[in-house]
């Protein structure tokens, strides 16, 4: 062996002993169930609050019979992720982490074996949770339904799957700095901000991720994706047609329908059902930073907000082949979008408009008209796409929001059409790209 | 109106319909095919549901212009009271019907899962049929029959 190789092999060697060793992190040693008597229920209470803030159990839960019993896939770019289970069962899940062990896996992604946990448990929110909201997290979890369920296998590309490397990870992304108030700021927007970013993390899908799957805390809240879905810009690059204020967004949260405004849909259905049982206080408060972080009202947003609402006035099947609409663009369209566009409106009309267009909504929760439904105004166009394919469904328990699904009744040429028009003349904004390749890459088989 | 050719239980006709007249009215007003029944037409009880191409349609919410050349099957095409199909022998032998509004879309809907899927397991007939309500709780006799017609076809036609 050359004297070279010989030195960077040792060398490569060296490197990794150290790199391992800055990896180790110990094994806390098991303790018994604590069992319910540990706890106060004003402490259990507490905690049931707030784990329904930060959504625990929509993770860790893939079937409904059994909560917190994690094996619900989570799709990443680098592979499938399951999540596990944190019922108190002793062997196979979380029952014999003693508090600290609790503790340490949401401040640092460490199990209580001392391996490295993979950060779609989103522990670069939750390092900055509080000691005592903590305390009153274990409370909640450790007196859960215990459940046998272990752990099923990642399945994550070479070499991912070696979990030491996510200490490095750790060292480029892991802020461990702990929450502190924000001075100039009231109680209220600190309370919410604390909810929103330690607990509720909002920005784990509502911000752009890196190439290496990381927040990027340069464009917080400016867009990003959740499980297929558009998560939309929170901050100054929202496409709200409408601006909100800190009333609607509060309902919107809470029951995930702000009535002439918004729905919820896919994942966000979700967060609203958790919300459903937080505090009201706290629900308000995340509603007020959210307004805050939206940012103030420009004369940009107020003609956006006159334009949506002139033309949800107007019934826009009237306006069927296109161009006529109030606020669209005056240019007409090139001659080979027109048959595109007359498709778009005939579909539209036929299936769309008895519930949707000005003056016929005849939903049980009031359809909302097209130029006011964000879904057209995101910059692409898998929100809208999901929505007319799927339907919407209020899941177990929550108020009625709903629409048929039309998947099987439209075809893809249909779809794509009805998304360009919609684009058009409903957002009045210029046309998605690849929009029939994102209408062919969305199709579940 | 416009004149629009369909091609319903491999017939080809023609009507002259409203192109966004639901697929429903047309069956029913101007074709005489009353199988399918106007439930809520909202697309929320499944009464309608007829087969467009492969897949069971919501036909109160089928705008019958964007048919287009798709081929539609309602529950007349799968035979008839003196020659009943497959899937009707089975809701007969199982009795799964009480006032009966909602089974030509039950049909409808198991036809197509059936066809896509000939041996499905009982959670893939739950979720298929989980669209389509009955309203006298008919259900457990419907899943019975859907099954019957499954295990029938996979022993062959004469079955």
């Amino acid at each position: 062996m050359p004297h070279w190789l010989r030195n960077s092999l040792l060398a490569l060697a060296a490197l990794a002993v150290a790199g391992l060793a800055l990896s180790w992190r110990p094994s806390i040693d098991a303790a018994a169930p604590p069992g319910r008597q540990a706890f106060a229920p004003g402490l259990i209470e507490q905690g049931a609050r707030l784990a329904a803030v930060g959504n625990c159990v929509s993770c860790h839960t893939a079937s409904p019979s059994s909560p917190f019993a994690g094996g619900r896939p989570m799709e990443t770019p680098f592979g499938t992720v399951y999540s596990t289970n944190i019922t108190p069962d002793a062997a196979t899940g979380i029952g014999a982490w003693p508090e600290a062990a609790f503790a340490r896996a949401l401040r640092e992604g460490v199990a209580r074996d001392g391996s490295h946990l993979y950060p779609a448990f989103p522990y670069d929110h939750y390092t900055r949770l509080t000691d005592r909201d903590i305390h009153a997290l274990y409370a909640y979890v450790m007196t859960r339904e215990p459940v046998t369920a272990p752990a099923r296998s990642n399945r994550l590309v070479f070499p991912l799957n070696f979990r030491p490397l996510l200490a490095g990870w750790k060292l480029l992304f892991l802020d461990r700095a702990p929450w502190t108030p924000v001075a100039g700021h009231d109680d209220s927007w600190n309370r919410g901000a604390y909810l929103s970013d330690a607990l509720g993390h909002c920005s784990a899908c509502h911000s752009p991720r890196n190439a290496l799957g990381a927040e990027d805390r340069k464009r917080y809240l400016d867009g990003g994706d959740a499980e297929g879905w558009h998560a939309t810009a929170l901050n100054a690059s929202s496409p709200s047609p409408l601006p909100w204020t800190v009333d609607k967004l509060a309902v919107y949260l809470r029951t995930g329908i702000a009535p002439g405004h918004a729905i919820a849909g896919g994942p966000m259905q979700e967060v609203v059902a958790g919300l459903a049982h937080a505090d009201d206080a706290d629900v308000r408060a995340i509603a007020s930073y959210i307004h805050a972080t939206l940012g103030a009202d420009t004369p940009e947003r107020q003609a956006r907000a006159e334009k949506s609402s002139r033309m949800a006035q107007q019934p826009l099947a009237a306006s069927a082949t296109a161009g006529t609409v109030p606020g669209a663009p005056a240019d007409p369209a090139p001659a080979t979008q027109m048959a595109q566009m007359a498709l778009g409106a005939q579909v539209y009309a036929g299936a769309c408009a008895r519930c949707h267009d000005a003056g016929r909504e005849i939903g049980s929760a009031g359809a909302l008209p097209m130029p006011l439904a964000i879904a057209n105004h995101v910059p692409d166009a898998r929100n809208l796409l999901r929505i007319v394919r799927d339907g919407v469904h209020p899941g177990p328990n929550a108020p009625g929001r709903w629409m048929p699904a039309f998947g099987d009744t439209l075809t893809d040429e249909q779809l794509t059409a009805l998304a360009a028009w919609l684009r058009r003349q409903a957002a009045g904004a210029p046309p998605w790209p690849d929009l029939a390749d994102t209408v062919r890459k969305t199709r579940t088989p | 109106m416009t004149r629009l050719d369909l091609s319903i239980n491999g017939r080809t006709r023609q009507v002259d319909a409203d192109p966004s007249t639901p697929l429903l009215y047309v069956l029913r007003d101007d074709l005489a095919l009353n199988g399918a029944k106007f439930g809520c037409g909202l697309g929320q009880c499944g009464a309608c549901t007829v087969m467009v191409g492969k897949e069971a349609a919501l036909s109160c919410l089928l705008p019958v212009g964007l048919v287009g050349a798709r081929p539609v099957t309602t529950v007349e095409g799968l035979g008839s009271a003196d020659k009943p199909g497959v899937l009707q022998q089975a809701f007969i032998a199982e009795q799964a019907a009480q006032c009966g509004y909602c089974i030509a879309g039950m049909i409808m809907r198991a036809q197509a899962l059936l066809e896509k899927t000939p041996s499905p397991g009982d959670a893939d007939i739950r979720r298929a049929m989980a669209l389509n309500l009955c309203r006298c709780g008919t259900h457990m006799r419907i899943l019975r029959a859907v099954r019957r017609a499954a295990d029938a076809l996979k022993q062959g036609p004469q079955a």
